[in-house]
């Protein structure tokens, strides 16, 4: 006889587990420490240099861009681990679709490398 | 045996599968939950040594030294009676939320690695792996990528410029070295024709030649790849550039004290020790001592100790050896924290879009090749 459960489950359990630990710890630092709250201790910390303006401001549009590529490829390396578990099957068919999926996706990667989009300096 | 512990017996018989599990569960949280203050200590020792200091070997517990190890105690209880003050400038919400999403999903990503091939208890066999899904090792990738969220929003949510563009350079980072990450490994699932960990394990256990059939032997370069982005996803040097000690004081950590500053810590040694023992299960063989396959060990151990107890001595052993081999990979990860100076950003997003990328490109096509060729005339 085989001892077998949900394979899922363990991961909800998990969770639960960790969710106690991680917010416990933070509440019992909460409960525990002591409080004495001052006006420089709640303000923004800059290296005791007085803050100039806000946090929310433009941001570079390089870290837009890295995000859309990387959702890009991501996508391909999750269709990619479709074709390798399924590479004894699909045999020599396989490896000509995906080197065609892949040829395609380093056409575009060429065109981004060559137009400067991964380009920070 | 009176009425109530054969209440206990039986039920233990009737639901042995979930005692197991959680069981299971309970040992992975723990061993994640013990590396960060091991490690801290380990960290700083080393540390000294590197930097010819004598580093922390003085808090013992009851006057025993043991060479500082109560060090991480005394700092874990200093941690949690420090003032848990929060900014009145921060986004309250994803301020308190931030730091507890790497700790959980640290302590969720280990339950993906088999700690042990299975044991036997009256009769039942039980696998060792917390988590056992047919998506194999894409569990703990998923959970490791989640960890992102815990350093963007703690970023973004501190609002602070520090902390703003170390959240972002570190959310950058994460994603941008996911690919390679992912590329590095596909090879090794065609080749062992599998995502489950355990199966890949075994298949390391064979041996070709004198050299033990390992994931490292079969495709060095996914491993040297593999290896290089599991310090970029761990933010560790060097790629700490979302930390950045001297430009950006501590990147996103900045609005961050107490235990919620040490929580960011659990996720990050949790998840150093996740992916360091995802390498050691999927490149050098896992639990399995290297030329001993695991059912010849229980062989071996069935006539010192009988049939059930010789395989928990094995899975003991198992464990031992499995975190032998991930101690390699943690002491390589202080070993270069101390010895090499930090990546500027330009030259770290190159390294991962403009090397790392195609390498493992490249790398994927040809092994795939190489092995149809072998495999497939």
């Amino acid at each position: 006889m085989t001892a077998s459960i949900n394979p899922y489950l363990p991961i909800l359990v998990a969770f639960a587990l960790g969710l106690l630990i991680a917010g416990g710890a933070t509440f019992a630092s909460f409960l525990l420490g002591p409080k004495k709250p001052n006006a420089a201790k709640l303000d923004v910390y800059e290296c005791g240099v007085t803050p100039v303006g806000t946090a929310r401001q433009r941001l570079s549009v390089k870290f837009y861009l890295t995000a859309i590529l990387f959702i890009l490829f991501d996508i391909e390396t999750i269709f990619l681990y479709l074709w390798a578990v399924l590479f004894g099957e699909l045999k020599w068919f396989g490896i000509i679709e995906v080197g065609l999926f892949v040829g395609t996706l380093v056409v575009g990667y060429v065109y981004i490398l060559r137009r400067g989009a991964l380009n920070w300096d | 045996m009176d009425a109530s512990t054969s209440a206990v017996v039986q039920f233990l018989n009737n639901n042995i599968g979930l005692v197991a599990g959680i069981g299971k569960i309970a040992i992975a949280l723990v061993i994640a939950l013990q590396v960060a203050p091991i490690m801290v200590w380990v960290e700083r020792r080393q540390a000294a040594f590197i930097q010819r200091r004598i580093g922390p070997n003085r808090v013992g517990i009851f006057g025993f030294k043991l060479f500082g190890l109560g060090q991480p105690l005394a700092d874990t209880i200093k941690l949690l009676f420090k003032e848990d003050f929060v900014p009145k400038h921060v986004n309250k919400f994803f301020y308190i939320l931030a730091p507890i999403i790497p700790a959980v999903m640290g302590l969720v990503a280990i339950q993906g690695i088999p700690l042990g091939k299975e044991i036997v208890v009256a009769g039942h066999t039980i696998g060792l792996q917390p988590v056992n899904l047919n998506a194999g090792f894409l569990f703990l990738f998923a959970m490791s990528a989640l960890g992102v969220y815990g350093v963007a929003l703690a970023g973004w949510s501190s609002n602070n410029k520090y902390a703003l563009l170390g959240g972002l350079r570190a959310s950058a980072q994460m994603i941008s070295y996911e690919l390679a990450m992912g590329l590095a490994l596909l090879p090794m699932v065609f080749i062992y024709g599998t995502l489950d960990l355990q199966t890949m394990i075994a298949a390391q256990s064979e041996t070709f030649g004198i050299l033990p059939k390992w994931g490292i032997f079969l495709s060095p370069v996914s491993f040297v790849i593999f290896v290089v982005t599991m310090f970029a996803e761990t933010n560790r040097l060097p790629f700490d550039l979302a930390e950045g000690e001297a430009e950006l004081v501590a990147g996103f950590l900045v609005e961050y004290g107490s235990m919620r500053w040490s929580l960011f810590f659990l996720g990050e040694y949790a998840m150093m020790f996740t992916l360091s023992a995802l390498t050691t299960c999927v490149f050098l063989g896992g639990y399995e001592i290297p030329w001993l396959p695991h059912a010849e060990l229980v062989a071996l151990l069935t006539p010192v100790f009988t049939a059930e107890p010789a395989t928990w001595v094995a899975a003991l052993i198992g464990l031992g050896v499995l975190i032998a081999k991930v101690a390699i990979f943690m002491f390589l990860f202080v070993q270069v924290r101390f010895t090499l100076p930090r990546f500027r950003y330009d030259q770290l997003m190159r390294v991962g879009w403009v090397y790392m990328l195609p390498v493992a490109l490249g790398n994927l096509v040809l092994m795939a090749v190489i092995v149809a060729l072998l495999r497939l005339t």
